[in-house]
């Protein structure tokens, strides 16, 4: 068997074996269970890596399931954007593990307390066990604190796989639901009250979702007769002049539902409270969550909906811009206004939203470049800003981490540190990758209609991120008074051993600005030419 | 029979928008099964309908009808059942956390700061 000829695969098998192996551990020791999720987690790397090497000459590699060939069967395809997001998610994936397994799960540490009513995320209740009756137990750590963490985990990394390797629009469907289920489950893990409520309204919202999309793709399927995407593209691009008005509504209607899964202006409304009151690891993997409905976006409107696409192209011009400058202004004034650090971590995710969504509404290939290089950025900048406001929030004790000003926490220099840095990174200060990604944002923007709007806003909502990011840190680090809280923890190294591991990975991006950017300029000139991605699915040579 | 399709599938999802959008948990569990009725059913018809006729291919057959769409149901029923089962799980788990079953929660001091 030539496993390279299976290598698109791999990704999605590799993840869906190892949540049934683990689901058939679920009674064995838990070291046993870490070590097999974390290897199939980290084994992700060097196969994305691979993936990596093998399409970045511009080539796709497309995997018919069961050798059914193209408009017939179903057929995973990986093309540039495929692997880049692949790789994105793997190492994101990764530290989010490590920290689940090493770092203490906070305010939920003493199991023999009551569980349940009190046991929020972000508002631990203070516990006369706490501190010195920690070392007579093991520490207590997020995948301990229910079951089937791991199972839930790797279906998640299952989900998001499918979701970036199918070349089939039912498919997409199918992975969606897979990825959020496993989310649902994940989102809700641990339990408490605030968590149940937030994931009650995101599973009903999400729920309403897939009936969109499924309504969506039902009318494509009535009027072109395929949902193969590529083909779905050819199909689409002759439309007869009857059809047009329907393809377009089922267009917008799945647009729609992309722009619910990515948090975009009018529907964002459920990420703040679903990602403030998780547990850490989970809203650090969820970083790449919203990033699906991101991609999406831009693999259907790029291939179905482009500038071959005939009567239906252009479908989002007047949509995605607007609402993406709509969004990150919304989302920085959010983060302005948050009273807690999680929940400014989930508006900033917003923001970075609406960022990615403004560079790929642009269009050109500078622009989606601009995006697909900020992309891996703000995933990783946010997933450690969620990771680190954890730590914060353990290390002050009752105040967790509101902002209020409490007793100087233990180990303050280390976690200001990093706050510090993680502010850079998000707000786009230079050296940091952040920087470079808005810089190649703006220069795009030069060429466009929109110049004035997109300059004065991603300008002055850098400034406003800055603000807000530099009010919460003054006010966690130097408002502190002298009193002493009992129920403080000096944060452990395996707590913050991933948040550096994801700041070094913003900063190879900086490192490796030149090569990084030159392959998101490369994937963005290949997403521009879907006639290279339709001729390689169905077999005709453009 | 196109019109009474049309006017089935509308009056479900008329339904359930209208239920989903309801303040306690069950009318909207109702609501969400509805409209994955309705989908189900808007999936089914995109293959056109027709009467009698095979889907698989036979010698004696003189017209087929689509079985594309009748997989795809079959899928999004199994999803759909999957999903239902679960937004009924939290919905109970719900009303025990949050003491009512409305799908806000009742107000409680300490949520006013989150």
């Amino acid at each position: 068997m030539n496993g390279f000829m299976h290598l698109p695969i791999l990704p999605v098998v590799l993840p869906l074996i190892a949540g049934i192996v683990l689901l058939a551990l679920r009674n064995a020791p838990l070291r046993l269970q870490r070590g097999v999720s974390l290897a199939a987690a980290l084994a992700l790397i060097p196969l994305a890596v691979s993936l990596l090497q093998s399409v970045s000459d511009g080539s796709h590699l497309v995997y018919a399931l069961g050798n059914w060939e193209a408009p017939y069967g179903i057929v995973l395809v990986a093309d540039r954007l495929t692997a880049w997001m692949l790789l994105t998610t793997s190492l994101l994936a990764a530290f989010a593990l490590l920290y689940a397994v090493g770092a203490p799960s906070g305010g939920t540490s003493s199991h023999s307390t009551k569980p349940a009513s009190g046991q929020v995320a972000g508002y631990p209740q203070p516990s006369p066990q706490m501190g010195e009756g920690a070392n007579a137990r093991p520490t207590p750590t997020y995948d301990r604190d229910g079951r089937h963490f791991h199972v839930l985990f790797q279906l998640q990394l299952f989900g998001l796989n499918g979701a970036f390797l199918t070349g089939d629009l039912f498919n997409l469907f199918v992975f969606f639901e897979i990825l959020l289920l496993a989310s649902y489950g994940l989102l809700l893990h641990g339990g408490g009250r605030l968590r149940v409520k937030a994931g009650l309204h995101y599973v009903v919202i999400n729920l309403v979702g897939s009936t969109l999309f499924l309504f969506a793709v039902g009318t494509l399927y009535g009027v072109a007769g395929t949902l193969n995407m590529a083909d779905l593209a050819v199909k689409l691009a002759a439309t007869p002049a009857d059809n047009v008005a329907l393809v377009r509504s089922a267009g917008l209607l799945l647009f729609g539902v992309f722009a619910l899964k990515a948090a975009l202006l009018p529907l964002y409304l459920w990420l703040p409270a679903a990602y403030a009151h998780t547990s850490a690891p989970v809203a650090a993997l969820f970083a790449i969550m919203t990033k699906v409905g991101v991609y999406s976006i831009l693999r259907v409107y790029s291939l179905m909906f482009g500038n071959d696409a005939g009567a239906v192209a252009g479908l989002l011009d007047a949509w995605l811009a607007p609402l993406a400058l709509a969004t990150l202004a919304l989302g920085m004034l959010g983060a302005v206004a948050s009273t807690a650090l999680k929940q400014q971590a989930a508006y900033l995710m917003v923001a970075s939203i609406g960022s990615l969504l403004l560079a790929f509404g642009l269009g050109s290939t500078e622009a989606i470049a601009a995006g697909l290089y900020y992309l891996p950025h703000t995933t990783f900048a946010t997933a450690a800003l969620f990771l680190l406001a954890d730590s914060i929030g353990r290390a002050r004790g009752t105040l967790a981490d509101r902002f209020e000003s409490g007793p100087a926490m233990p180990g303050a220099r280390v976690l200001g540190g990093l706050f510090f840095v993680i502010a850079m990174a998000i707000a786009g200060m230079p050296p940091l990758s952040g920087f470079i990604g808005k810089f190649m944002l703006l220069k795009a923007a030069l060429a466009s209609p929109l110049l004035p709007w997109v300059w004065s806003v991603v300008l002055v909502t850098g400034l406003v991120g800055l603000i807000a990011l530099a009010r919460s840190g003054s006010l966690l680090f130097y408002r502190t008074h002298s009193s002493h809280d009992p129920a403080a923890q000096t944060p452990t190294n395996a707590a913050l051993a991933p948040v550096v591991g994801l700041l070094l990975l913003v900063a190879g991006l900086v490192i490796w600005a030149g090569p990084l950017s030159d392959y998101a300029s490369a994937t963005a000139a290949q997403l521009l030419q879907p006639q290279l991605y339709i001729g390689a699915v169905l077999g005709t040579t453009p | 029979m196109e019109m009474l399709i049309a006017l089935v599938i509308g009056v479900l999802t008329a339904g359930g928008v209208f239920l989903a959008l309801r303040g306690q948990t069950f009318p909207v569990v109702l609501g969400l099964t509805l409209l994955s009725y309705a989908v189900n059913l808007f999936l089914f018809v995109m293959g056109r309908l027709a009467i009698g006729v095979p889907p698989v291919i036979s010698d004696a057959a003189s017209a087929y009808t689509d079985p594309l769409p009748q997989a795809l149901v079959l899928t999004a029923i199994v999803i759909s059942f999957g999903m239902t089962a679960f937004v009924i799980v939290l919905a109970i788990k719900s009303r025990a956390e949050l003491g009512n079953d409305h799908v806000d929660g009742l107000q409680r001091e300490e949520d006013r700061n989150a």
